[in-house]
């Protein structure tokens, strides 16, 4: 098949041309929250976050509420547990995001098996966003569109906030608002994420572009964009493969994040790993 | 003392009166009165867990004093946080090197606590930050990536950047420690043009040979003040004595075999 046909033929197809400006618009802003996540070294709290979002979808979708607005509360509430756990006992850090995540996941698990008839456990696990409805990319929309804003009006106060929080503190800046902040809106994008790729998998478009983009540069603004492009390429060219090949959506695109990141990892000019070796 | 235009024209920096600090009910400072004046260099002394960080976590406003207050400048120390007047220059291990940020971003951090809520740097910050990396050597080097800065360098970008604040009081951690002795005397003679300027500093550390070569006064601590004044004085046999728990003074340049009251970590907010 020549190469214009395969890249046009899916166009035809209204679901894939949502699909795909859902997703390369959900990966985009995925991408540059991805870059605050490697930098803080939040990467299991975004895993953490993103699994425990997982009940407040579900009683979200059973009360006909916003899924944001499920997704938001348990998401900062899981957080708030880690850090109350975390400070009233002795158990270290990883354990405690271990047993809530956890736990948080096996609740919204019980609960859907009660409303099952509303809402399928395969779309919130693996994704759903060649079927995605009207009411969903609405959503979807609004929440990356607000995430987005978020990180760009607080762009330089996350660096600093992610660099030193201490002197962040020292001259005044509200490092406990910045705090929650990134918390709310890792929440919101985990959500946005769940569209596209799942709950399972959400943590690779919280991580992986940000990963990816890390090796490649020593430069904050180009992170953000490589970050962006990688995630935006590997929705889009994700999507298309799973098409061909009639395989799953989700895992193609995270295929290609990963593949992108070898790449990276192996060939990046000065931090992969034969530059390094030729040293 | 001919004080620098841009700070402020206030003969006392630092004023501790009675400041009393616990975490969780165990105390860590207790009834700690101290009055540091502009343009001095002050050594702060004392083994690991004495006090030393809690006390300038107090002087940043971190933690809430359950008794006494602090004023710097003259004003409520709130007041004095709000104008950039504390700067804390952090110890190199905490750190991150390898964060992608290049040198001339970090010192304009300096200048956030001025600007508005966007933290658009105006022509006033961007005149700062050249000044002060100017003042530290370091302005051809300001697109460096950190991590590309030598360990002498990296030191002195972040007196850049305490400078670009406008900081009249400097908090500095441990700055000597794994510093070669090339850098340190770099280090101390601008320390000296800091304090030739008004700014008073002060200097956190363990090591007994830095503070007597170039602080005017010294602060044994231990819980609280054991001793404070010129550092001729203070730095008797027998308050050093009191300081490290009677242990020989040779050995107290490494303070985990100086066996302290209560040896260990530092009590710190986050941990139990």
């Amino acid at each position: 098949m020549d190469p214009l046909s395969w890249l046009l033929e899916p166009l035809r197809h209204d679901f894939m041309v949502r699909a795909l400006l859902v997703s390369a618009l959900v990966a985009g802003v995925c991408g540059v929250l991805s870059c605050f996540m490697n930098l803080k070294g939040w990467a299991l709290m975004g895993d953490a976050v993103s699994h425990a979002v997982m009940p407040g979808v579900v009683i979200a979708y059973a009360l006909n509420l916003p899924f944001a607005l499920g997704a938001f509360v348990f998401g900062v509430g899981s957080v708030a547990a880690i850090g109350y756990i975390k400070q009233a006992t002795r158990i270290k850090e990883d354990a405690v995001i271990g047993l809530v995540f956890t736990g948080f996941f096996a609740l919204g698990l019980t609960l859907i098996s009660k409303v099952r008839s509303t809402i399928d456990l395969t779309h919130i696990l693996f994704g759903n966003v060649l079927g995605i409805s009207g009411d969903d990319i609405r959503q979807t929309v609004l929440i990356s569109v607000l995430v987005l804003v978020l990180l760009l009006l607080f762009r330089r106060d996350l660096i600093l906030f992610c660099f030193d929080p201490t002197h962040a503190r020292s001259i005044g800046v509200n490092t406990g608002f910045l705090h929650y902040l990134l918390l709310s809106v890792l929440s919101l994008a985990a959500v946005a994420g769940l569209q596209t790729v799942g709950i399972i998998l959400v943590v690779a478009m919280l991580v992986t572009p940000g990963a990816t983009a890390y090796l490649l540069t020593d430069r904050f603004d180009r992170m953000t964009w490589i970050a962006i492009g990688s995630a935006v390429l590997s929705s889009v060219l994700g999507i298309y493969w799973s098409y061909w090949m009639d395989a799953s959506t989700a895992g193609c695109i995270v295929l290609v994040q990963t593949g992108l990141f070898l790449l990276s990892f192996l060939f990046a000019p000065r931090h992969g790993l034969l530059a390094q070796q030729r040293r | 003392m001919a004080s620098h235009p841009d700070l402020p024209p206030s003969a006392e920096r630092i004023r501790v009166s009675h400041l009393c600090v616990s975490y969780h009910g165990v105390v860590a400072l207790h009834d700690v009165t101290l009055t540091v004046k502009a343009g001095i260099i002050c050594g702060l002394v004392g083994t690991n867990g004495a006090g030393k960080s809690t006390l300038f976590k107090a002087l940043m406003g971190f933690v809430r004093p359950s008794q006494g207050e602090i004023s710097i400048n003259g004003l409520p120390l709130r007041q004095s946080l709000r104008r950039q007047a504390v700067a804390y220059v952090p110890q190199m291990e905490s750190v991150d090197w390898n964060f992608p940020i290049h040198v001339a971003n970090v010192v304009m951090m300096g200048r956030y606590g001025g600007m508005n809520l966007l933290r658009i740097p105006g022509r006033d910050d961007h005149r700062a930050v050249r000044e002060s990396l100017e003042r530290v050597e370091l302005w051809p080097l300001r697109h460096r990536q950190i991590g590309e800065l030598s360990g002498g360098q990296r030191k002195r970008a972040f007196l850049a950047r305490a400078l670009a604040q406008g900081a009249s009081v400097l908090l500095l951690d441990e700055p000597f420690a794994g510093v070669d002795i090339r850098t340190e005397r770099l280090m101390i003679t601008l320390f000296q043009q800091f304090r030739a300027e008004g700014r008073t500093l002060l200097i956190s550390t363990h090591d007994l040979s830095h503070v007597t070569g170039f602080c005017d006064e010294v602060v044994l601590i231990n819980k609280t003040v054991l001793a404070y004044g010129d550092t001729s004085e203070v730095f008797t046999e027998e308050n050093l004595a009191r300081t490290f728990g009677g242990s020989p003074a040779q050995r107290l340049t490494s303070p985990s075999l100086a066996p302290g009251p209560e040896p260990g970590r530092e009590p710190s907010g986050s941990e139990r």
